[in-house]
């Protein structure tokens, strides 16, 4: 096949784009520049976006033995994952910027335009396998659980599954940089990304600040009672227990939790751990990466963090809504987040979580 | 490279010596350095002590536009004028000087074809003449070819110092530093078939300006550095190269009256004016250059888009915005180049494969 290899600078995207030439496949490797003004430096636990990382990925093409290119998709990127990001916040809810990413610029943008191009499909090195079965090409965790980034891919519709190439979901990470060394790839020690792209301080809650503003607000109680203020109520989690400056102390010394965050009124409110405990959540804006739910319930498991723990459930769709109902009480659940649904290590699909009960 | 040139700069790479040091071998190689200095000489009509080898065209063009500044400064001048279509090695550092050295830049604007707009420039000189350091206007353009009127700008500067870029031009087109009459004027000898890292500036006779690299004194005392022998000969032997300025021009003319058989909608940028006969910018409307880039190197033809920043994106090229073209055009443009070796044949290869790469491109545009 004639295939992109997204190369972001880092180990495992390097890795992938040298498995999938010596698949026999036909490979041009792209840096995605998704910054209008990158920094020269990489700085705390970011993995691509400056200068550095885009010279990163062209030694690493050069190893490999292909050309090496880059894409401009910074005004993609800002419209469709950082004004996201942003307005989710503002409203409220808790977004996941990667899994927006995946959704709007690496297989959407990217794919698109590479498929017009006249390629096949796009490689990354996201840890994630496929699987052609009876209903088509699926989605299904890594091998690696402990790397696994299903969660952040299940936004991912079956056409675009089609075009994507994960050569690595049958590694380990500890292996994958064994094979880098032994690639002589200079990646394959280069740390781990961990934090948001395109928040270069690492410091989200200061980042959400200078950017929508520090407005203060009344932290109330359940009963509506001001206890305290905050510095802007979305730089608040729900679950988030450290960090509110409470000076009120509850009547049996027991601590409080965020229990939800109101927008429009700028206020947080607060109470008691096993007020946080819910048992149903539903998602909106469903997304299918197989077969279509129906409205039968159905035994799986459903993620509601990219490593967060597989939830026992059952589920169904309802015409609107993709519900998910627990088989436990979970504690802590934002709206915005993903919910991700798994028929054991095949993702079936995702929703934007809209309601919790 | 120029086979002249390999074989100069392979010979010369074979000997011993410093052309500064006074024993024999240094003796040696400094005969072979002046002798490259006077075919140079020759090449753009002037002395041989107008030539001053540098490392690039970019560094030729530092020392001129800063040194003629600081000169100018010294007497009360401080207005650097350019054109908007100078190459970055004149844009940034005449930014450079108006940034931290106290300079006042005034960029004078092209027509919709890509050549200086004289009526601005000799207004420009009329009402601050008294204050210009130094004028910069480049020979020819190196995105669209298009020739720039020097000598009448060296007409109507009068007295005030120009300074012409004609990295593009050498050997191209004619060129003779006395005729032109400006002070200083850059070279480079990849641009003419020889190696890379090698340039120099042609600076008028007496004319001292402070030097940007000090040291030996080497070149006047206005380049410091040990000089690059090798590349100075092999620079040398490709100046004496010829460049069959007919023959490329015939296939340029070719390739845009095919180019617009095929696609009647591009704009050739540039088509209206003396230009150099080897560089056709198109603009293919509804494309993105970098893809249609990307696929033709896929093909085997390697063309160029306007530049690109320090992260590798493909900018919209500042020449095409500034002859009138929208941020989306400019980026839609791409540089096809001919040169002495380009043959009917490559110029038939470009054309089977093009249709399909613009095509590809067309589906390809997200923007």
């Amino acid at each position: 096949m004639k295939l992109i290899a997204a190369m972001s600078g880092g180990v495992d995207s390097a890795v992938a784009a040298a498995r999938a030439v010596e698949a026999g496949h036909d490979v041009i490797g792209v840096h995605l520049a998704l910054a209008a003004n990158p920094q020269k430096y990489r700085s705390g636990a970011r993995g691509c976006c400056t200068i550095e990382d885009s010279h990163d990925a062209r030694r690493a093409a050069d190893v490999i033995g292909i050309p090496f290119y880059i894409w401009d998709m910074a005004e993609e990127f800002h419209d469709g994952v950082v004004e996201d990001f942003l307005a989710e916040y503002a409203a409220g809810r808790t977004p996941n910027p990667c899994l927006r990413c995946n959704e709007k610029i690496k297989f959407a943008a990217v794919l698109d335009r590479a498929r017009s191009m006249g390629f096949d499909g796009v490689v990354t090195g996201h840890y994630a396998r496929t699987q052609i079965s009876e209903s088509g090409k699926t989605l299904h965790r890594a091998v690696d659980h402990s790397k696994d980034q299903s969660y952040v891919l299940s936004v991912l519709t079956i056409e675009q599954i089609a075009g994507a190439i994960f050569p690595l979901g049958d590694t380990t990470k500890v292996d994958i940089r064994k094979e880098a060394e032994a690639r002589g790839l200079a990646v394959a020690q280069k740390p781990d990304s961990h934090d948001i792209c395109f928040v270069p301080s690492g410091d989200n809650a200061g980042w959400l600040r200078d950017h929508l503003g520090s407005e203060t607000g009344p932290i109330v109680d359940q009963d509506g009672k001001k206890i305290g203020e905050h510095k802007g109520a979305y730089t608040y989690t729900i679950g988030q227990r450290k960090g509110l400056g409470l000076t009120v102390p509850t009547a049996d010394g027991s601590p409080r939790f965020v229990l939800k965050i109101e927008p429009v009124t700028n206020t947080v409110v607060v109470g008691a751990r096993e007020e946080l405990a819910i048992t149903t959540m539903k998602g909106e804006r469903p997304v299918w990466c197989g077969p279509q739910v129906t409205d039968k319930e159905q035994e799986g498991f459903v993620q509601i963090r990219a490593h967060g723990a597989a939830l026992p459930c059952t589920y169904y769709f309802d015409g609107q809504l993709l519900v998910a109902k627990l088989a436990e009480p979970l504690l802590g659940l934002a709206t915005g987040q993903a919910m991700v649904i798994y028929d054991g290590d095949r993702v079936v699909g995702s929703a934007t979580i809209c309601q919790t009960q | 490279m120029s086979p002249a040139a390999f074989k100069a700069i392979s010979s010369q790479m074979q000997v011993l010596g410093n052309p500064s040091s006074l024993h024999t071998h240094g003796r040696s190689t400094r005969k072979s350095v002046e002798d490259a200095r006077e075919v140079i000489a020759k090449q753009v009509n002037c002395l041989p002590s107008e030539v001053i080898f540098t490392a690039s065209g970019t560094e030729a063009n530092n020392i001129a536009l800063k040194g003629l500044y600081w000169q100018g400064r010294a007497q009360g001048k401080n207005v650097v004028v350019i054109s908007a279509i100078e190459h970055h090695a004149i844009l940034d550092p005449a930014q450079w000087l108006a940034d931290h050295e106290g300079a006042e830049l005034i960029t004078v604007d092209v027509t919709a074809d890509g050549v200086i707009d004289l009526v601005a420039l000799k207004n420009v000189i009329e009402q601050r003449g008294s204050e210009i350091a130094v004028i910069s206007v480049m020979h020819a353009n190196n995105e669209t070819g298009t020739l720039q009127p020097v000598s009448e700008v060296v007409a109507m500067a009068g007295q005030i110092p120009v300074h012409t870029d004609a990295v593009q031009s050498f050997k191209k087109t004619p060129l003779s530093f006395s005729q032109l009459g400006v002070y200083a004027m850059t070279l480079s000898a990849h641009k003419v078939g020889g190696p890379l890292g090698i340039g120099a500036l042609i600076l008028k006779r007496a004319v001292e300006i402070p030097a940007l690299l000090h040291g030996g004194g080497q070149e006047r005392e206005i380049r410091s550095g040990t000089l690059n022998a090798p590349s100075i000969v092999a620079f040398a032997a490709a100046a004496q190269d010829e460049y069959p300025s007919t023959q490329v021009a015939q296939l340029r003319d070719q390739f845009i009256d095919r180019v617009k058989e095929l696609f009647p909608d591009v704009i050739i940028n540039g088509n209206n004016v003396d230009r150099l006969p080897g560089i056709v910018n198109v603009t293919f409307p509804g494309t993105q250059s970098d893809t249609l880039l990307l696929l033709l190197d896929k093909a085997n033809v390697s063309a160029s888009t306007g530049s690109a920043c320090s992260a590798g994106v493909h900018e919209a090229s500042h020449v095409l915005l500034a002859m009138g073209h929208t941020q989306q055009s400019a980026q839609s443009s791409l540089r096809f180049s001919f040169g002495s070796t380009s043959t009917l044949d490559d110029l038939n290869f470009i054309l089977s494969v093009l249709p399909d790469v613009i095509a590809r491109g067309r589906a390809a545009n997200i923007k």
